[in-house]
């Protein structure tokens, strides 16, 4: 077996960590552009290795039947799990990684305190206080993370379930918690492991009531928010086993995962708060409503579709959430090649908050073979609205409806819009008239110039394509 | 005090850097700091290290399969998807798209 040769916390060991973490830099750094960013993530990934390999030999390392299991339950699962996910699934997949990032943290805090309480250690606060923190935050991930799986999974209803009063509940639980660590930072000479327990239950209870009320539509930012926890709860585990590698990376996480809350947050024109505690998403009782008097509307079929297409000098397509739940990018992209072939520009606009995770549409899309240089974000293609002769909106609703912009009484007023209206022509491909996530009517389904095409997404495009192919 | 000091220069480092990577390229972001994350399983393999009975054995092992996960998966599934985005016209593609197993190297040097 290894011998253990490297010192903990001495130089030869600090250094290669200090190059892991150098390389987890480079690598996001790499990820700036998509020819870049797949060499960028095997830097990381060989940073992560070294990191690895270091901590393996260091000194006093042993057990080393248990690390093997360990590592390699973690590896069959890690392989198995990313070859087998669907790309609509990564959602759920990157939920369930914050998950067990946040229980690793949970479960190292808890061995932490454990052995320093068993050698009748004293701890000086500047162990113990990240440890607590370790703890709180790891376990809050932990369980939050675990019912946002549940809800992208469809394992528990994604409307939000709320008890009254639970804000109520939740300000206890978190003053709870806040006494408890005081307690035990106070009595840091042998703090009490029954409380440290009870500190990861209440805060994997919080975890639980405070994602459960979110509705679906609010996940991208629920994801990303537990994603800078996870990484903020390994910086707290770098502080309290003073490795460096472990602050850096944790930290990198945790810039990562505020970065993106921010932007969906920016997205949705809600703040962070709001969508954490107001359970939007469902309140308003949309659905089935709105269906008594019918506004006056241009409905359209698929051939006709197909024509104003094929003539058109250049096309928007504008993907929703609604798309990749019909499965339908392959048939877009069907469409887009029949136009291309025609010498129609095609090109793609992406909303913010388009799927279910940052960028999700983007992923859904190139694994349809849609060209990097064709995906746009809202900001590149707005301008170009007004010089695009046919808007196709597929799956979307809420991201293109102009009360946004054009009604300041709009439950979604200020929220940045792709502004398809501007377009000299609009074709909406949707099932029915209903209200998308924000329960309200889409102003742009009766717009003059606007034709609604009522059809699943997936039969109309392929259709569509058909079509075209026959002019 | 040195570990603050090392902490907030890598929050500036941090914002720095991913600020600049693309909203397209946000999804792969994401499950690379999953990955990235994985980095935990050194603070596993630590307290696996000098467990000593029968509970901590278990939640050691069990903190280092998490981070197993995280790492090997995170780094696979990125891998995968960043594949569609790099997969274009060019014809070298299977190449690329079968030399790269990161959570393979990651597997090896584990062993």
């Amino acid at each position: 077996m290894i011998r253990a040769v490297l010192e903990p916390g001495g130089d030869a060991a600090t250094a290669l960590y200090i190059v892991a973490f150098s390389l987890f830099i480079v690598g996001i750094k790499q990820g700036t552009h998509p020819t870049t960013a797949k060499r960028g993530n095997l830097i990381a990934a060989g940073g992560m290795a070294i990191a690895v390999v270091t901590t393996l030999l260091l000194d006093g390392m042993g057990n080393w039947g248990l690390i093997f299991l360990g590592l390699g339950i973690g590896t069959a699962v890690g392989v198995i799990a990313s070859i087998r996910v669907q790309m609509t699934e990564m959602p759920q997949m990157v939920a369930l990684y914050n998950g067990v990032g946040g229980g690793a943290v949970a479960l190292i805090a808890w061995s932490e305190i454990r052995h320093g309480i068993s050698l009748g250690e004293d701890f000086p606060l500047d162990e113990l206080i990240p440890v607590i923190f370790a703890g709180i935050v790891g376990s809050v991930s932990f369980w939050g993370s675990n019912i946002a799986f549940a809800k992208l999974q469809d394992l528990i209803p994604t409307r939000p379930i709320a008890a009254p009063g639970q804000q109520v509940i939740n300000a206890v639980l978190l003053l709870a918690i806040v006494v408890i660590s005081v307690v035990l930072a106070i009595d840091h000479e042998s703090p009490s492991q029954g409380l440290f327990i009870l500190l990861l239950v209440l805060a994997a209870i919080l975890g639980n009531l405070v994602v459960l009320p979110i509705g679906g539509a609010d996940m991208p930012v629920v994801i990303s928010l537990l994603n800078a926890f996870t990484g903020l709860s390994a910086a707290a585990a770098g502080f309290a086993l003073d490795n460096v590698a472990l602050i850096v990376a944790g930290t990198l996480v945790g810039s990562s995962g505020t970065i993106l809350t921010l932007e969906m947050a920016t997205a949705m024109n809600r703040s962070v708060s709001n969508i954490l505690f107001s359970g939007f998403g469902g309140a308003p009782s949309g659905g089935g409503g709105g269906t008594g008097e019918e506004k006056p509307h241009v409905s359209i079929g698929a051939q006709d579709a197909a024509i104003k297409l094929a003539y058109a000098d250049s096309v928007v397509i504008v993907p929703g959430y609604g798309l990749a739940v019909a499965q339908a990018q392959h048939a877009i992209k069907e469409v887009a090649d029949e136009l291309e072939k025609r010498g129609v520009t095609v090109n793609y606009a992406i909303h913010p908050v388009a799927g279910r995770m940052p960028g999700h549409m983007n992923v859904l899309l190139a694994e349809a073979d849609v060209a990097y240089e064709n995906l746009k974000e809202m900001e590149e293609i707005n301008p170009e609205m007004s010089r695009t002769d046919v808007a196709v909106v597929v799956g979307a609703n809420d991201v293109t409806n102009p009360a946004a912009k054009n009604d300041p009484d709009s439950p979604i007023a200020g929220m940045p819009i792709i502004e398809v209206s501007e377009a000299q022509e609009v074709i909406v491909i949707k099932r029915s008239l209903s209200p998308g996530f924000a329960g309200i009517d889409n102003d742009l389904f009766y717009e003059p110039n606007t034709s609604m095409l009522f059809a699943d997404a997936k039969a109309a495009a392929a259709e569509i394509a058909a079509e075209i192919g026959n002019l | 005090m040195t570990e603050i000091t090392i902490f907030v220069l890598a929050v500036f480092v941090g914002f720095e850097v991913i600020s600049k990577v693309p909203t397209t390229l946000h999804t792969p972001l994401m499950s690379q700091t999953n990955a990235i994350h994985g980095i935990v399983m050194l603070g596993g393999l630590i307290v696996l290290g000098y467990a000593d009975d029968g509970l901590e054995y278990l939640i050691g092992t069990i903190a280092v399969a998490f981070g197993a996960i995280n790492i090997v998966g995170g780094f696979m599934v990125t891998d995968r998807m960043l594949g569609m985005f790099a997969r274009k016209p060019k014809p070298k593609v299977k190449a690329a798209s079968s030399a790269s197993r990161p959570g393979a190297a990651e597997e090896g040097s584990g062993k």
